[in-house]
């Protein structure tokens, strides 16, 4: 049996500490600037944050995982090698990467630190992933959320390093680490900037009937009416007119959250070493919750116990779940 | 980013007046809380970076006032405002007192608070962002050192008002 080790989000100290509290066994969370793909306003850690943050962590046997899984920009490397280098001081256990150019300086700068492929690097494929693992020595991948648990199965079978897939939250699939949709409508990129739909960009407009509308750059991205539930102002999870459709439709995605507590024992089965919780931009109450939900479920398992999990589905985005293309590739 | 036009939501009739006589009341306590959690959250400033000057309103539904904060650590203000002479805001938060307190307490996720419609924004949503952040890196229930000040009764007064909270919200989704 795998490890299973549980990886959870913090997008602040207070954060960091709750999931640690609440049993998980590593901790994943960035800087506040560009390095890492939850760069929003308000959230993150300063580097002298971060370091009491490990100490935390490590006083309690949790490992703390640096998200460095943004591209930089051509020629303009210098902030994510400061934020590897300021890592490593501090002392993390890992680095969470997507870019090449960002793995190959962490491998010869920093060799003794683990490296883990971001899902930003959509490394989909045995050939994609093993690339990886022979030219920087990375230790484990996260993988797209576009796999059956058959493929993800072989895959184990196929490539030397441990396997992260997400359990739980936001089920953004656009191909991760290309998606330039937010690019399109407001010149922020989320693969290099860190953010998708920047708040700055986000109005809601309450109509006087109780509907509500979210907008992204001035662009109508959808309309909720009075007793509907609402989901993150993304252009991918937007409803659309269009010629062939005239009543709104979701184009791309659908607001829904991936909840994989259902399978976890066939994922642990399939070898996979990590379930990760999506949501550093999340709550203290939300990582409190899903932390301990699942911490329980995973104990369960491992002691061959019936696993009973906390309904999760009012943390939910638009409080629908989904087990996504983990269960079947026609789940949309 | 705008500032968002918004339809008010209708009050009853007298409200005014009871809104001035409330505000007039709670004014000392809302001073005293705002004080105290300046003095031992220093950081929570940090977060908030530009926003810090931005006008927020906090309009709880239920109760006849609403709440003007303006988070500048070298200018801290936190009024009542009676909703018909409220100043003109930056960022608007609206949703049940107790939601609004648990958010800020870290018992409710301000993002589930928003898919399900309890919580409503409008006007700057960086602000409010950043206003959300700032408040859940806060240790500690802010109600709970709040109701403290207060000694028993301040004690007892929240868990009343708890209860209530819990009993309404259970009977909501039992319909």
């Amino acid at each position: 049996m795998s490890l299973a080790e549980l990886i959870c989000p913090a997008g602040t100290p207070a954060a960091l500490r709750t999931a640690v509290d609440a049993g998980a066994d590593a901790v994943y969370c960035g800087f506040q600037d560009a390095t890492n793909a939850r760069n929003f306003p308000g959230l993150n850690f300063t580097p002298d944050e971060l370091a009491a943050s490990v100490a935390y962590a490590h006083e309690r046997g949790t490992k703390v995982l640096l998200a460095l899984n943004t591209y930089p920009p051509a020629g303009k490397v210098d902030l994510w090698r400061q934020a590897a280098d300021t890592g490593a001081r501090i002392g993390v256990d890992a680095f969470i990467v997507a870019d090449m150019g960002v793995a190959d300086y962490i491998a010869r700068t920093h060799p003794q630190i683990r490296l883990h492929l971001s899902v930003q690097a959509a490394a989909s494929s045995p050939e994609a992933i093993r690339y990886y693992c022979e030219n920087f020595g990375v230790k484990r991948v996260v993988l797209p959320r576009i796999l059956t648990i058959p493929e993800i199965r072989q895959i184990r079978k196929d490539i030397p390093c441990e396997i992260e897939t997400f359990i739980f939250g936001n089920h953004g699939l656009m191909v991760e680490g290309r998606c330039s949709l937010t690019n399109y409508l407001t010149g922020q990129s989320t693969n290099m900037d860190g953010v998708c739909s920047p708040a700055s960009d986000v109005n809601y407009l309450r109509e006087a009937d109780g509907s509500m509308s979210s907008q992204l750059a001035g662009f109508t991205i959808d309309r909720f009416g009075p007793d509907e539930k609402a989901g993150y102002p993304t252009i991918c999870k937007g409803r659309y007119i269009a010629p062939h459709r005239p009543e709104s439709y979701y184009a791309f995605e659908e607001p829904v959250s991936l909840n994989l507590s259902q399978l976890l024992p066939e994922l642990i089965e399939a070898g996979v070493h990590a379930f990760k919780i999506e949501g550093r931009q999340r709550s203290k109450s939300y990582v409190r919750g899903v932390v301990r939900a699942f911490r329980a479920a995973v104990d369960d398992i491992r002691a061959g116990r019936q696993v009973n999990i906390a309904d999760l589905v009012a943390l939910t985005e638009g409080q629908k779940q989904t087990q996504g293309a983990f269960e079947t590739k026609k789940w949309r | 980013m705008s500032i968002t036009s918004e339809t008010p939501i209708p009050r009853r009739p007298g409200e005014s007046v009871v809104a001035r006589l409330s505000c007039y009341a709670v004014q000392p306590i809302l001073t005293r809380i705002v004080r105290r959690i300046a003095a031992r959250h220093p950081s929570l400033f940090a977060r908030l970076g530009p926003h810090q000057a931005t006008d927020f309103l906090i309009d709880p539904q239920e109760l006849p006032f609403a709440l003007h904060l303006r988070p500048d650590p070298q200018d801290l203000v936190l009024r009542a405002v009676p909703r018909d002479a409220a100043p003109r805001a930056g960022a608007t938060i609206r949703g049940r007192f107790m939601l609004l307190l648990e958010m800020i307490d870290a018992e409710q996720d301000g993002d589930a608070a928003f898919f399900s419609r309890d919580l409503e924004v409008s006007g700057n949503t960086e602000a409010v962002v950043r206003l959300r952040n700032a408040l859940d890196d806060m240790d500690g229930s802010l109600a709970e050192e709040t109701a403290s000040m207060f000694g028993p009764p301040g004690r007892a007064i929240l868990a009343r008002l708890r209860r209530s909270y819990l009993d309404k919200t259970q009977t909501r989704e039992n319909t």
